[in-house]
């Protein structure tokens, strides 16, 4: 299995979320392959697929570390394996 | 991206908001290599192959949670029958053998282990009476352990001598917990046609024709299944039955996806995935509340059957498609106890234990977790059992009692059971008697349909 991470983040608008959450995904040598975001109504939401092969530390960690920071933020951040979603949504 | 955002939207907003987990993930484990005339080396070696085996079954599930953002609810071990190891043993000392069984579970960290269990559908073993008649004991002096014993089945029909037996049994257990409203009876479980791959407590048990190790799945989301019924008002039954299957379908591939895993990082083959909805006592996990956002005012009213049918059907097809591995029971569970929509429909008078009757013929399992009056005789829950193994019997389908005589407590009153087994009203039963029924003892002869070769 791949080793890609789906990040997703939700909450309200405010200035820098992409800067900050992908700031702390590169500082732990994390690659981001794709990104999305929209916003509806004030309410941002932004995917990213993220490779984790060369991380500098694991799945459990980043995911401790993203959750943090949307505390810090007053976000809603998971960390999940891109594997969930494909078995979810595709045959 | 490979998945739009829409679509993971929709998961994150399933897991956060819906409730979708898995319900179990049960470790299924072959004992008959445990076999030995020598009590101490009996339960030696059940200990030693439990703990092994299992050993790392906590951290793996643990592990595959965080990975996938899938919380997994329950870890549960099931063994092989304790009547077919236990057989042999010199003085049948079965009180020591649950202990080993809690003790085992207790070190690994599971919270349920089951397999003290005995089937008996055409006739009884003497392993198999020492069995039955120590459930009581072993019931009240573990914590862990959960029994079944199986009394009918089509091929066999209804061993109505085990259906008297286990009124008295489950009034002895219900009698020696009874501090804790019978607690004892929601860890036993009297089937018909009971699965050999079941991940379900407190009826789970390793099989005879199982291969040594499994993981069984057990999946659940009835919150996700209510959401999407919610998100689509006015649709005809047709469409209904659409969204349902599409539903689960999801919720299956999720089981799918951490079977394959468990199974792998454990070492052991992967068994099956149960399609079921498993409702839980929290607000909102609830499969009488699908019932009701179909458009009925209370889960028990007139056409409840009809809509617990569909729903059970539909979330079967879409599973289907999802998992090659279906097995276990399958089906929309309804749980009184597990269930706050069923307590409240009971608590407003909705919902019977006749209309809780029919619709047991129309879903999995059976009339689980149901508390009654205390004084009601050993002779009325065999009768009760009864009419339920008859409607698996007949129906070529897996039924089953889980019925709690709640001590000194009665109709109108609430027996409280703690934590996942939940509470519930004690439930009004017929006052008139069917004891010279049941005195008959005997067997009911198989169905027309058992002969199908």
């Amino acid at each position: 299995m791949s080793s890609k991470i789906i990040v997703t983040v939700l909450g309200k608008d405010q200035s820098g979320i992409v800067a900050k959450v992908s700031g702390a995904l590169a500082n732990n040598s994390c690659n981001i392959e794709d990104i999305s975001q929209t916003l509806m109504d004030d309410i941002f939401s932004m995917i990213m697929l993220v490779a984790i092969d060369e991380a500098k530390i694991k799945i459990d960690e980043l995911k401790n570390l993203l959750l943090k920071l949307g505390e810090k933020l007053n976000l809603k951040i998971t960390v999940q394996h891109e594997d969930v979603f494909r078995f979810m949504h595709r045959v | 991206m490979l998945i739009n955002h829409n679509e993971i939207l929709e998961t994150v907003n399933m897991l956060r908001q819906e409730k979708l987990d898995i319900r179990t993930v049960t470790l299924s484990l072959n004992l008959r290599d445990c076999q030995d005339s020598r009590p101490a080396k009996l339960q030696h070696n059940i200990y030693s192959k439990i703990t092994n085996t299992a050993k790392n079954l906590i951290a793996v599930v643990d592990e595959l949670e965080s990975k996938y953002g899938v919380p997994i609810i329950n870890k549960r071990i099931a063994v092989s029958p304790i009547s077919a190891i236990a057989e042999g043993c010199k003085g049948k000392d079965l009180r020591s053998i649950a202990i080993t069984l809690d003790e085992a579970a207790d070190k690994v960290g599971v919270d349920f282990l089951g397999g003290y269990s005995a089937l008996v559908q055409k006739g009884f073993t003497s392993g198999d009476v020492s069995l039955i008649d120590s459930i009581p004991d072993a019931l009240s002096v573990t914590e862990r352990v959960c029994s079944s014993v199986n009394v009918a089945s089509t091929k066999a029909g209804i061993n109505m001598d085990a259906v008297k037996k286990m009124g008295g049994v489950i009034k002895e257990t219900a009698e020696m917990t009874r501090d804790q409203d019978g607690v004892g009876c929601a860890k036993l479980v009297v089937f018909c046609n009971a699965p050999e791959d079941n991940p379900f407590m407190a009826g789970a048990y390793h099989g005879i024709g199982e291969a040594e190790a499994a993981v069984n799945i057990g999946i659940s989301g009835p919150g996700v299944i209510r959401s999407a019924i919610e998100n689509s008002p006015g649709l005809d039954f047709t469409s209904l039955s659409e969204i349902i299957k599409k539903t689960s379908f999801k919720i299956t591939r999720v089981g799918e996806l951490i079977g394959r895993e468990a199974a792998k990082r454990l070492g052991v083959t992967m068994g099956i995935i149960d399609l079921s909805l498993a409702p839980t006592p929290t607000a909102g996990d609830s499969v009488a509340l699908i019932l009701e956002k179909m458009g009925l005012e209370y889960c028990g009213c007139h056409g409840t059957t009809a809509a617990l049918a569909l729903l059970n059907e539909a979330v079967k097809k879409g599973g289907l498609f999802a998992t090659s591995s279906t097995g276990g029971l399958s089906g929309s569970f309804i749980p009184v106890s597990e269930d706050l929509g069923m307590v409240k429909a009971i608590k407003a008078g909705a919902l019977s234990i006749d209309k809780l009757e029919a619709m047991t013929s129309v879903c999995s399992v059976g009339l689980d977790m149901i508390a009654v009056p205390g004084d009601t005789t050993a002779e009325t829950i065999s009768a009760i059992i009864a009419d339920e193994m008859s409607i698996g019997m007949i129906n070529d389908k897996t039924t089953a009692t889980r019925l709690i005589p709640v001590p000194g407590k009665k109709v109108g009153e609430v027996a409280n059971f703690g934590g996942l087994l939940g509470g519930a009203p004690i439930i009004k039963l017929s006052d008139h008697s069917s004891k010279d029924f049941i005195d008959r003892g005997g067997r009911i002869p198989a169905p027309i349909r058992s002969l199908t070769n």
